[in-house]
């Protein structure tokens, strides 16, 4: 644990050091301060807009960045430190495998972390200073919600990244292969549910239906942050078949979770079986 | 009383590349040993195996009497010290912010850090990014990290390779220090000369395969290679062109009036006795067997063997 905590300290420090901490957290708040001025351009006027549709806006946007964010975060987490030929160091140093993807993944996650609640939480002051209708006692409950499945959702591409990295021999494959994750989970996977749904004109059965989208964990951010806000999620499209089943906010984040562990735990598995 | 390291029919082959066939080797409490070869001899897959980052496919592994991919490795792992070939550190640290983390990681009190960088010569870069060193500054720091720690067996892969003489000259300064404290130590190396006297015993390995073992004296009797005698006249005299010695076995002129003697080790006295009697005598070097030839010589033995390579 001792060995893990300074893999976890080094590894933090390099976030703060090379700017990935001010990076993260800047572009978060901007977006979202952005996202509440401006949301009700499309109905014809510029100011804050309801909470509920800043957050509806905003979760439509992190689905798309936080997992880009933690995948160029970490994808050459072990693949980078094998070419650069300091992992071979490492393993004769008192430290087992497991131990040093733990540490690494904490440092990571402590990152990710850190830049997700410090942006939002800033956006969020923001609003609630210059909005005269917002008030503090109304946003905390669905920011909070937000924030914190936005961290469950960057540590579930995290852990992703770390199985690439276990797995990739170059540094290149592992970015193609980040980037193949991306895609897959961000932009086909939901293309793929809507081109069924909509070729089979909604004939899907349901239950099923329920389960493909428990498969993708920006599914599962969505229905978090979407299901809370009725008119939100009938703005949403697709969605709104999912949220007609009542989710139990507990058990998405649970399976957020396990999207977390799931990965590494395989991650971890293939690095022990890596030769370095 | 253990050895230090103890390697039974040790083999390791991956991917169809027999890195390393059935080698025994043992290096005993506080012996310095170097291991010679050409690149791709089975030196670095040796110490990979002692270090325990590498899986033997037949064979055993014991450092201090146990196996350093058992449940005690992390306990084992305190007491080594590791210089890899062509050692690379992280970039954006600097080389105190390198030696601190390896340091923590060792459970290595923070002040040892100030110590050793001293001790390696690089106090005055200490503060510089790791990226601004020299290959020789590089070497250094990975010494300083090898050293973390006091370990009680150090393995060092090739530690003078792209170094000047002066850092050179540093680094096996540091070995025989490390050696009357006790420490054992083993140094892969193809560069052949240099090693000669900090070490205490030799391993050859050729194709993954022990070639021989012993001291450097052993070695050179074993493989009775005559010793060259350089002599050198006066420019106005003239030595006799045969007839010399019985004993002598070749006799090269070269262009500064100088002789180039071959005689077998045993026949050496006898020699020097009558060549200083020679008129006109101004100068006489002898140079014994180097480890060049000795490998040489163990090399194309293998070779002429012939099965091993199969």
């Amino acid at each position: 644990m001792h060995e893990s905590l300074v893999v976890a300290g080094k590894e933090f420090r390099d976030g703060l050091r090379n700017r990935w901490v001010l990076a993260i957290t800047l572009v978060f708040a901007m977006l979202a301060i952005a996202l509440a001025w401006f949301g009700a351009a499309v109905s014809g006027e510029v100011g804050f807009t309801r909470v509920s549709t800043t957050i509806a806006s905003l979760a439509s946007l992190a689905v798309f960045l936080i997992p880009l964010i933690a995948l160029m975060l970490a994808y050459d987490s072990i693949v980078g430190e094998d070419e650069n030929g300091t992992l071979l160091l490492l393993m004769t140093y008192p430290l087992s495998r497991t131990g040093l993807l733990a540490g690494k993944f904490m440092g990571h996650a402590a990152i990710m972390g850190l830049s997700t609640l410090l942006g939002f939480a800033i956006a969020g002051l923001v609003i609630v200073v210059f909005d005269a209708e917002a008030t503090l006692a109304a946003l905390v409950s669905p920011f909070s919600l937000f924030i914190g499945s936005a961290i469950l959702l960057g540590w579930s591409f995290l852990a992703l990244s770390y199985l690439i990295s276990a797995i990739a021999h170059e540094k290149a494959r592992a970015a193609g292969m980040a980037l193949f994750v991306w895609f897959l989970f961000v932009l086909v996977y939901d293309l793929t549910l809507l081109g069924i749904l909509v070729g089979t004109e909604g004939q899907v059965n349901e239950s099923l239906f329920q389960v493909l989208l428990m498969i993708n964990p920006t599914d599962i951010f969505r229905l978090i942050n979407l299901t809370g806000f009725e008119q939100v999620a009938q703005a949403s499209g697709m969605l709104a078949i999912a949220t007609s089943e009542s989710h139990s906010v507990a058990g998405l984040i649970a399976l957020l979770g396990l999207w977390i562990i799931a990965p590494l735990a395989i991650a971890a598995a293939v690095f022990r079986r890596r030769r370095t | 009383m253990t050895n230090t390291v103890d390697l039974e029919q040790l083999s390791c082959h991956f991917s169809g590349v027999r890195a390393l066939s059935d080698l025994n080797l043992a290096l005993g409490e506080g012996e310095v040993l170097g291991l010679l070869g050409h690149n791709g001899a089975g030196k670095s897959t040796a110490m990979k195996l002692i270090l325990g980052i590498l899986t033997p496919t037949s064979g055993r592994v014991r450092v201090f009497g146990e196996d350093p991919r058992g449940p005690g490795s992390g306990q084992l792992r305190m007491q080594l010290g590791y210089l890899p070939e062509n050692v690379s550190f992280y970039d954006n640290l600097s080389g105190r912010e390198v030696l601190t983390y390896f340091a923590r990681l060792k459970r290595v009190p923070p002040k040892e850090v100030n110590r050793l960088l001293t001790q390696v010569g690089l106090d005055h870069a200490a503060n510089r990014r790791v990226r601004t060193y020299s290959k020789g500054m590089r070497q250094r720091l990975g010494l300083a990290q090898a050293l973390l720690g006091e370990p009680r067996l150090l393995l060092l892969d090739e530690p003078t390779v792209g170094l000047d003489p002066m850092a050179t000259r540093d680094v096996y300064q540091t070995i025989d220090e490390l050696r009357a404290r006790g420490t054992g130590i083993m140094i892969s190396s193809h560069v052949l000369p240099g090693i000669e006297q900090h070490v205490d015993r030799v391993a050859i390995l050729g194709g993954g395969s022990l070639l021989a073992s012993g001291t450097i004296e052993a070695l050179r009797s074993q493989a009775e290679l005559p010793l060259t005698i350089r002599v050198r006249r006066q420019p106005s005299t003239r030595f006799p062109d045969t007839g010399l010695h019985p004993a002598i076995q070749d006799a090269i002129p070269e262009a500064d009036n100088s002789l180039v003697l071959t005689v077998a080790t045993r026949d050496k006295i006898r020699v020097l006795n009558e060549l200083l009697n020679l008129a006109g005598l101004e100068d006489v070097t002898i140079e014994p067997p180097t480890l060049e030839t000795l490998y040489a010589h163990f090399d194309t033995e293998l070779n002429e063997g012939g099965t091993r390579y199969a």
